[in-house]
């Protein structure tokens, strides 16, 4: 009763009155002008400048971020000054524009742009049909960077879910569990090139009689063995390579996999044990249908990630000794070959292989816009 | 006392099965715990030999392990044989009452007394006795952060006593670069993507669903298909090499992800709060800034720590825009030219990662728990 008298109550709003206001038409309408004016001026300012660089990074990002900002309020400012009919008409697309916007133009008109490159010569003039598709497939080089990025992506794919499985169950029956989780999630905060040196370190090798400083040989000569130089042994330094992945990416698996895990009934699993499962049986028949879900989207983005693996490779061994992958390949054929047309049959080649992640995540949206 | 007793009667069966219960248990955590901490070690190590490293002397780097910092048995000269100068070497050499040959010597041989005998050199017939001794390799200095954040020249003294020149790699330039590039490709991001979730999730207007959708199909698409007609776009406007190119780019293959998180949590927002604000008069601009932007704190912070780490750890995209102007390299490019020209100069190498990783790092443990509610937000429903 009391909360209807409050809603009674409360003065009626002050809705803009459903004509359009010329005075804050104009007035919305130079500000965003002016601050496009601005903007424009800044890009200039900042494209050809020689003042000390501490100046132009701080000017450069209040440039960057105030003027975004800027032209969301004054863009709002003019459409709020429209009529209500046609503010509620407009001002959806002044929130969704920019963001579409960007999207239209960074991934989905390029992609269509990239497939009909593809179907050129290498200087995007000449139509060649298929040809560049066939190329990507009977090019040894190529047969090989398809067959090293099936290597990373079982073996990198399933070290990290295994591995972030077994860590995950370890630390749930820890006390340690947050001092374990965050060291084994730490090198997902280092780049991959940070991490190509600290691998590269451990990889290092000096020839027999000198003193091994990496870490690797170092254990194996101690152990009496002779020092290998592992980077250029084909094929097993994909693996070396794909241990790197593996160290990276597994904390992203186990914190996941370690959510997932704490949603399963504890009383499911007390009922299993006192039907006198063992610990492996309800592993294996409880806790993993329970998770299935998680395993297979933390599969499935961590294997979007391999195939597109590329610093790695390219700061480890500059995909020498055999161990070229489809990115890297992509990336010389676009700039050290300039082969423009190849190049984008590669990227087109990678974007059949996430395509079918791409319709299951489109259906699943549908399932729940239908609920 | 007489259901005292009732009790001890009937639980004095179940002891030995407790009791063994008990020690199942035990053993189970232990061998929990073991195996856990040796996966953690395993994990932990490669980082700690790079920070150990980097402050390590550039002899002491080139001519012993990392580990060799630690206490460790090594031998050490105490004292040493002059044998005669051209001693034949293809015969039995007496050593200190002891025959031994070549090879033996080369090798390093432990006489019965503990003391290893090992040639010094070998052409002037000079012999080292050495003894085992605990020995810790500890010289650190920090010249090796100096020299890399240094864009000067800079002199050094090199193992044969020449004094030596060479380039800084001015990673502190590549470090003010990186932040440049880093802060509104962050921030730029997040603004646009707010907008769009916030009327995604709460405004009705034709194309809603099929725009929805756009994002949703974007999300895993590799960035690898957009590069070349980009790069042609921005070569047209001429912007390659500018920090305004990598803030463009990263906006743009970072807003599918940024706007499908944000719409996550901002269509959970309670309904009541938006209708009420909005029948008092509030216009959506301002909904959105003094109400949804608010709330959505969390989910704004752990979209703008992973779109950080992201654009500072990128590779690929400042190669491609950046590559053509040494100027605006940003650290991960810095880093990796260091690998490509000086691949052996592990005492830069390990410094510059180091100073590569710092920021990240800092991030990450002071933000860990944003970091990771941003992770399950994303990954479990994708």
């Amino acid at each position: 009763m009391q909360t209807t008298s409050e809603v009674n109550a409360r003065k009626p709003a002050p809705i803009s009155s459903n004509a359009w206001v010329p005075s804050r038409f104009f007035i919305a309408l130079a500000g965003l002008l002016v601050t496009i004016g601005v903007l424009w001026l800044g890009f200039i300012f900042l494209r050809q400048n020689d003042w000390p660089q501490i100046i132009t990074t701080i000017i450069a990002i209040i440039w960057g971020v105030g003027g975004v900002a800027a032209l969301f309020t004054t863009a709002n400012m003019l459409v709020e000054s429209l009529s209500l009919t046609w503010q509620q008409r407009i001002q959806p697309y002044v929130f969704v524009g920019p963001a579409i916007g960007f999207l239209a133009w960074f991934l989905f008109v390029p992609t269509l742009r990239t497939l009909y490159q593809s179907f050129f010569d290498s200087d995007s003039v000449k139509f060649v049909g298929l040809d560049n598709y066939g190329a990507t497939f009977t090019d040894p080089e190529m047969q090989q960077s398809f067959v090293n990025n099936v290597l990373w992506l079982v073996v990198g794919t399933g070290g990290c879910v295994v591995l972030g499985l077994l860590i995950a169950v370890l630390a749930d029956r820890s006390k340690f569990e947050a001092i374990a989780k965050a060291l084994i999630f730490l090198p997902m905060a280092i780049s991959f090139v940070g991490a190509g040196v600290i691998w590269k370190f451990i990889y290092a090798y000096e020839p027999k009689d000198q003193p091994q400083i990496g870490l690797l040989n170092s254990i194996i000569v101690s152990f009496g063995g002779e020092p290998q130089s592992w980077a250029t042994q084909k094929p097993l330094n994909n693996l070396f390579l794909i241990i790197v992945l593996i160290w990276m990416q597994t904390g992203f698996a186990m914190v996941l996999l370690s959510a997932a895990l704490k949603g399963v009934p504890a009383d499911l699993l007390e009922a299993a044990r006192i039907d006198g499962a063992s610990e492996f049986q309800a592993f294996f028949r409880i806790i993993i249908p329970f998770i299935q879900g998680t395993i297979v989207a933390v599969t499935t983005t961590i294997a979007i990630f391999t195939l597109k693996i590329f610093d790695i490779v390219f700061v480890m061994t500059g995909g020498q000794y055999g161990t070229e992958v489809v990115a890297t390949q992509f990336y010389r054929q676009f700039f050290a070959n300039r082969n423009f047309g190849y190049g984008s049959a590669i990227a087109i080649v990678l974007f059949i292989a996430v395509l079918p992640v791409m319709w299951y995540n489109l259906r699943q949206l549908r399932k729940q816009e239908e609920l | 006392m007489a259901v005292q007793q009732q009790t001890l009667a009937t639980a004095s069966p179940a002891t030995p099965r407790v009791a063994k219960a008990r020690g199942r248990k035990l053993t189970g955590t232990i061998l929990v715990n073991g195996l856990l901490a040796i996966i953690c070690i395993l994990w932990t190590i490669p980082t700690i030999g790079l920070l150990i490293s980097s402050f390590r002397t550039r002899e002491d780097i080139s001519t012993s392990g990392w580990w060799t910092v630690f206490p460790h048995q090594a031998y050490a000269n105490v004292s040493t044989v002059q044998l005669t100068p051209g001693t034949p070497l293809d015969q039995p050499l007496v050593v200190n009452g002891t025959t031994l040959s070549d090879d033996q010597l080369v090798a390093g041989f432990v006489l019965p007394n503990g003391q290893q005998v090992k040639w010094a050199n070998r052409r002037a017939r000079l012999i080292n006795v050495q003894e085992q001794r605990w020995e810790m390799n500890n010289n650190f200095y920090l010249t090796n952060y100096a020299n890399v954040l240094n864009g000067q020249k800079y002199t050094y003294t090199a193992q044969d006593g020449t004094s030596k020149t060479e380039q800084g790699d001015n990673l502190s330039e590549a470090f003010l670069n990186t932040i440049t590039v880093a802060v509104p490709a962050t921030v730029i991001p997040i603004l646009f993507a707010a907008f769009a979730a916030y009327a995604f999730a709460w405004m009705r207007f034709p194309g809603r669903k099929t725009m929805f959708a756009l994002v949703v199909a974007l999300l895993v698409v590799p960035l690898q298909l957009a590069i070349i007609p980009i790069l042609r776009d921005f070569t047209a406007l001429n912007i390659n090499g500018t920090f305004l190119a990598m803030w463009l780019a990263h906006t743009g293959f970072g807003l599918p992800l940024a706007t499908y998180l944000l719409f996550n949590y901002i269509s959970q927002l309670p309904k009541d709060i938006m209708e009420s604000a909005y029948i008092d008069g509030a216009t959506q601009f301002t909904i959105f800034t003094k109400l949804i932007l608010p709330l959505s704190v969390p989910a704004l912070a752990s979209f703008a720590i992973f779109q950080f780490l992201w654009v500072w750890n990128d590779y690929l995209i400042s190669l491609i825009f950046l590559g053509g102007t040494p100027k605006a390299q940003v650290l991960t490019m810095r880093l990796a030219n260091i690998v490509g020209s000086r691949g052996q100069d592990w005492h830069l190498l390990t410094a510059g990662a180091f100073i590569s990783m710092l920021l990240p790092l800092v991030v990450f443990f002071s933000l860990q728990r944003f970091f990771v509610r941003g992770l399950l937000a994303g990954s479990v429903k994708g």
